[in-house]
Order: C-alpha cells, then sequence, then structure tokens
C-alpha cells in the first residue's frame, strides 16, 4: 500500500477581515486583543488537499506544522481535529519580527527535519500579510519545485503529482516530480469539519509549556498517550544561524505605518429624501457624467 | 550596475499591459536616481516584442528566446532572473502583481536573499535614518502599501540587502511613451548554458484559456457593493442600477470575501484599480485597502446609514441612508430625468 509523507504549512492569523470598531487603536496602530487569531483559511483548504490523499491512501502521514507564538498551538489542535496525525510547533522569541524571507528560511529547516517528505501543502497566503510569498521561498530554500495557486490534485502516485490550478484567464493542468511544494488557493475545497472521534483523541494535545500548566492526572494521562504531544522546535532544535532570522535577518523593514485619515473632499451630504437624490440625478446628468 | 529593472511578462505574444505601466514607473525611478532601465523578457520569438519597448525609455532589454520557454514555467524563469540579477546587480527590480509576478518574484528573491514587498500601491525615492545605528541611507525606495488587510499604510524599505523588489498590480501605475524614437540596445541571455534539465520538473500537460468575461478596467460608471450590501440577492439592485446606467458593477474585498460577488470585480490593492467618471460605492465603510483601488475616480458618491463612514470623507455626494431605499429613488429619477 502506498503512503505519502505530507507536511501542511499553517497560520495562525489575526481576523483582519472583521476589523472593528475596537480594531484600531486611537493612535492609528492595530489592537491586536480585539481581533480574534483564527487558522489562516487558505490554509485550511490546503489542509483539506492532503486530507483527501489520506483519504486515498490511509497509511499517509499528515504534519502539520507552524512557526509562531506559544498560542499558535491552538491551530495545531484544530488541524489534528480535522485529520492531521502529528503536530509541530515553531517557536522562538528569536524569530519574532521576521519577514517573509525569514520565516520561510525557519520552516524550510522544520521541514527538512522532518525529511523524507513527498508533499508540502500551504495556503496560497495569509490574510495579515496578503503577500503569497512564504509558499515559493520556502520551495526555494527546499530546493523543490513549486506548484501555486492548486485547485485539486487530480491525480498522485509514487513518483508524481497531477495537479489543476488557477491561472490568468483560465486553469492550467501541470505534472511535477515529488517533492514539490504546492500552494493552495481560497476557491479549492473547503476544509472538512472537526471530526468527533478525532476531537475526543486530541482534545488534550498539549506542547509540554502547556502541559506543564496542568494537574497531576492529565500529566499522567498524557505520559500514557504519547500521540498527544505537540512537538515544539526552537532557533537551537532547527540550528538556525541567528543571522537569518528575526528583524536582523528580515531585509525588509517597516520605516512606517499610518492610520490614513482620507483628505476630506468638501463633500455634499443628502438626505435618504426622493426630492433630494432627484436634484443631484438632475445635476449629473446635465454635467454629462450621467448619459 | 545599479540600474532598475523591470520583469516584463507576456500575455499571447504581447506585453503585459501591468509590465508597460511599471517600465513607465521604473523609467521615473531611474531618471530621479541617474541610472539606466532595463527591461527583462523571457519567452520564444522575441525580437520585435523586444524592440516594442524601446519607446518607454529602456535603455537595455534582456531578452531569453528559447523555444522551451514558449509557455510561463516557475523554475526556468526564477533560474534566469535570478542569474542575470546577480550578474547585473540591479538597485530596484518590478514585477506586475500577477499570477505569474507573485509566483516568480518570491523564488527569485528568497534565491538573492533580498526583500520583496507585495501589491505596492507608490513607490517613492527616499532617505532613510536606522534609528539605533544613525546610519544614514540615501535614495532607498519607499514601497509603501496597505497592510493588515486593509487598514492601515506600511511604507517599507530594503536598506541593506539589494536588489530592492516589489511587485505592482495592474492599472495602479500609469502607461506612458517616453520617446518612440528612444535608442536602447538588446543583450541576448544564452538560455542553452543558464538553463537545465532540472527547471523543466514541472510540465504543463493542459491549458485552458477563457477569453475574460468580465472586464470593469474601463467601465465608465462603477457601482459597487461592500459588505453593507447583505447579500447576493441584494446585489441584484447594483446591477439594475449599472445596466441603466450603462455602467458595472464591483465589491470590495469583504463582499467577494463573503461570496456576494464574483472575484473578477473585486476593487482595491488586491484586485483591480479603477478610474471611472463615476464611482457609486453603496454599503462600504472605505478601508484603505479598497480605497486604494477607487480614490481617482473623477466623482464619487457614497451610499451609507453611518454619516461617519470614512468613505464618505472622499465622497462628493454622500447619501445618508440604507442603500436598499436610495437606490430604487436613484433608479426612479433617473427613469424620469432620461424621459
Amino acid at each position: 500500500m502506498k503512503k505519502f509523507n505530507i507536511i501542511v504549512l499553517v497560520k495562525q492569523v489575526p481576523d483582519t477581515r472583521h476589523v472593528g470598531k475596537d480594531g484600531m487603536k486611537a493612535d492609528g496602530t492595530i489592537n491586536r486583543a480585539a481581533l480574534p487569531a483564527i487558522f489562516n483559511p487558505d490554509d485550511m483548504q490546503a489542509l483539506e488537499q492532503a486530507l483527501r490523499i489520506k483519504d486515498l491512501y490511509p497509511q499517509t502521514t499528515i504534519s502539520v506544522l507552524t512557526m509562531g507564538p506559544p498560542r499558535a498551538a491552538n491551530i495545531l489542535r484544530e488541524g489534528l481535529y480535522r485529520g492531521a496525525d502529528m503536530a509541530y510547533l515553531v517557536t522562538d522569541k528569536r524569530f519574532a519580527g521576521s519577514d517573509t524571507l525569514a520565516t520561510s528560511y525557519a520552516l524550510s529547516l522544520a521541514v527538512n527535519k522532518l525529511k523524507p517528505f513527498d508533499l508540502v501543502f500551504t495556503g496560497r497566503q495569509a490574510i495579515d500579510g496578503d503577500t503569497a510569498q512564504v509558499g515559493p521561498q520556502t520551495a526555494e530554500k527546499l530546493s523543490i519545485p513549486q506548484i501555486t495557486l492548486a485547485e485539486e490534485i487530480l491525480a498522485i502516485d509514487n513518483n508524481t503529482v497531477k495537479v489543476k490550478r488557477t491561472i490568468a484567464n483560465g486553469i492550467e493542468i501541470v505534472k511535477a516530480k515529488l517533492p514539490v511544494l504546492i500552494t493552495v488557493t481560497g476557491s479549492a475545497a473547503a476544509c472538512r469539519p472537526r471530526h468527533a472521534k478525532l476531537y475526543m483523541r486530541y482534545k488534550y494535545a498539549r506542547t509540554n509549556q502547556e502541559l506543564a500548566k496542568e494537574d497531576e492526572k492529565m500529566q499522567a494521562l498524557f505520559k500514557s498517550r504519547p500521540y498527544l504531544k505537540i512537538h515544539v522546535w526552537s532557533v537551537d532544535d532547527l540550528n538556525a544561524d541567528p543571522l537569518w532570522l528575526g528583524l536582523g535577518g528580515s531585509p525588509t523593514k517597516v520605516k512606517k505605518v499610518e492610520n490614513v485619515v482620507l483628505a476630506a473632499k468638501d463633500s455634499k451630504v443628502l438626505e435618504n429624501d426622493e426630492s433630494q437624490i432627484n436634484e443631484l440625478i438632475q445635476e449629473l446628468m446635465n454635467n454629462h457624467t450621467l448619459g | 550596475m545599479k540600474n532598475v529593472f523591470v520583469y516584463c511578462e507576456l500575455e499571447h505574444q504581447k506585453i503585459a499591459e501591468v509590465s508597460l505601466e511599471l517600465l513607465t514607473k521604473g523609467r521615473q525611478l531611474a531618471s530621479e536616481l541617474g541610472c539606466a532601465l532595463e527591461a527583462v523578457v523571457i519567452g520564444h520569438e522575441l525580437d520585435d516584442i523586444a524592440k516594442s519597448l524601446f519607446p518607454f525609455g529602456v535603455d537595455v532589454v534582456h531578452i531569453a528566446d528559447d523555444s522551451r520557454l514558449q509557455n510561463y514555467l516557475t523554475l526556468p524563469h526564477a533560474h534566469i532572473l535570478t542569474q542575470l540579477f546577480m550578474q547585473e546587480s540591479p538597485q530596484i527590480v518590478l514585477f506586475g502583481g500577477t499570477f505569474i509576478g507573485r509566483d516568480v518574484s518570491p523564488r527569485v528573491a528568497s534565491a538573492l536573499r533580498c526583500g520583496l514587498t507585495a501589491d505596492c500601491t507608490s513607490l517613492v525615492i527616499g532617505d532613510y535614518t536606522e534609528p539605533k545605528t544613525k546610519k544614514e541611507y540615501q535614495n532607498l525606495l519607499y514601497q509603501i502599501r496597505p497592510a493588515f488587510g486593509g487598514n492601515i499604510l506600511a511604507t517599507i524599505i530594503n536598506p541593506d540587502m539589494h536588489p530592492q523588489m516589489a511587485t505592482v498590480r495592474e492599472g495602479v501605475m500609469k502607461k506612458e511613451i517616453l520617446d518612440d524614437a528612444y535608442k536602447g540596445s538588446i543583450n541576448k541571455i544564452d538560455t542553452h548554458a543558464w538553463l537545465n534539465d532540472t527547471d523543466f520538473a514541472v510540465q504543463i500537460i493542459e491549458k485552458h484559456i477563457t477569453e475574460k468575461k468580465i472586464n470593469i478596467k474601463y467601465a465608465p460608471i462603477i457601482v459597487a457593493g461592500g459588505y453593507g450590501v447583505g447579500s447576493k440577492e441584494n446585489f441584484e439592485l447594483l446591477f439594475q442600477l449599472a445596466k441603466l446606467l450603462g455602467g458595472d458593477v464591483a465589491g470590495t474585498r469583504a463582499a467577494v470575501d463573503a461570496g456576494f460577488i464574483d472575484h473578477d470585480r473585486q476593487v482595491g490593492q488586491t484586485g483591480l484599480t479603477v478610474r471611472p467618471k463615476l464611482y457609486i460605492a453603496c454599503g462600504i465603510s472605505g478601508a484603505i485597502q479598497h480605497v486604494a483601488g477607487m480614490d481617482q475616480s473623477a466623482q464619487i458618491i457614497s451610499i451609507n446609514t453611518d454619516a461617519h463612514a470614512p468613505i464618505n470623507a472622499i465622497a462628493d455626494y454622500a447619501i445618508i441612508g440604507d442603500l436598499m431605499e436610495v437606490i430604487p429613488k436613484i433608479i426612479k429619477s433617473y427613469i424620469k430625468n432620461s424621459k
């Protein structure tokens, strides 16, 4: 029976799609506390494509891997509830401030620790940055090909994968030798929901740091169930070069961030009133804005 | 050396519109910096195409012409660009924020270990003093883009690790011919020396191109809806108004994400930039992400229940009210006055 070793790169992101009135502080910076931290939407679609391969080849191992602060373990648990087998958290204060290049460096080291792998999946882009850069940059660092904007995995065998991907004004079907990194678009199939049995199995999955806060009963339970371990890797575990990490390893710097106050025009304010609206339409027709 | 480069991508054997827009921007930057503008084209049968770039003020066109490069493939493009930039040491490289540009540029940035800023809405030359070391940098590229879901505007710089690379979406910059008689030179890249078999690890088996169904870029009037429209059904009212006025319908990213409207109609930093003569913003709050794609409209009408919505500040006319009531009044008035 064929089996594949699949790694899914995921990210915990602030829900920037729903920035409400509390989302911004008075000084124009982001009020992160007011934004819920969620599983990046495109990464969910990426997980689904991995799970579909596991449906066909149940011996397949899926590892969810993320880099982030300790609380990012939450999305790894979410991945386990939906069908991933292993969870890895890359976390270290020295990673803080990483741009896409430094992030892809750290992720590539972590992926290489899980060698030999067949496929690396990730979402097209994360909603907090929208750059779509980390996938291709990680592929380059791993020296493997990339297939971006995948809609669907059409076929997979021991050596090759066939993928339908989006291109400008159309689609393309491509074939690549394994291993390959695939970024999955947001329009691909949505991820299946949590599985009740898997939820029961993994709800006590913990990192060591989280486990330390639990009582003795939980510690004992954890010892008897090794699959509950969320693996945590630091800079040292990855043998990472400190010069390539965090702010120092990031070529791009943020010079300035501003909350833009739109330059106010001398705008005319109208009520929801038939005659006022009629006057405006007449004006726009008279000056030929409306034909 | 230290010149400005633009990666010019091909669309059906023609240079993509966005690449021509970037050549115009690149020319301005090069002139300000006192350096040359160079273009790179990768494909097959490129001689005429290469010459057509000179009027944009291009000093050197590098062409990689090879029958294996008929279709875009990530690895050969990334490999050629990486080697060319290692050889030529550009100070700035611009890519279109397209399917192709966003696929190849991160791979090149990773190989060169340089910075890359996605979806810039403005590119400006300026100086920088590093706050800790007080080290001064002159003539850096300020890469300005809405960030964090379009809720803030960030200025990004790459002080040390060059080239400074950025992507820009179509329509953000303006295309302009500099001089029809402008003289430049062509450099042919030896693709056989630069490419190897591993660059063709991904093969295209099939390709299906559908003619673009929707193109709101040139619509004279745009009726746009935001999350505040509430549903896909409610968008029908916007389509009705657009049809009546001879315009087209657009949506914000929030409306697209909510499934109210097709992605091809998204206006904003990560969608299209439009400059219609009239933009009617319905139920749109005015996040920078969106405003970046429509603030050059000749006239703007906002329809919003919130009198303090940021969009009202840039609107010529702000109608305070529920769009489901206001739009029918506009339709009625327009029909009455057309008679």
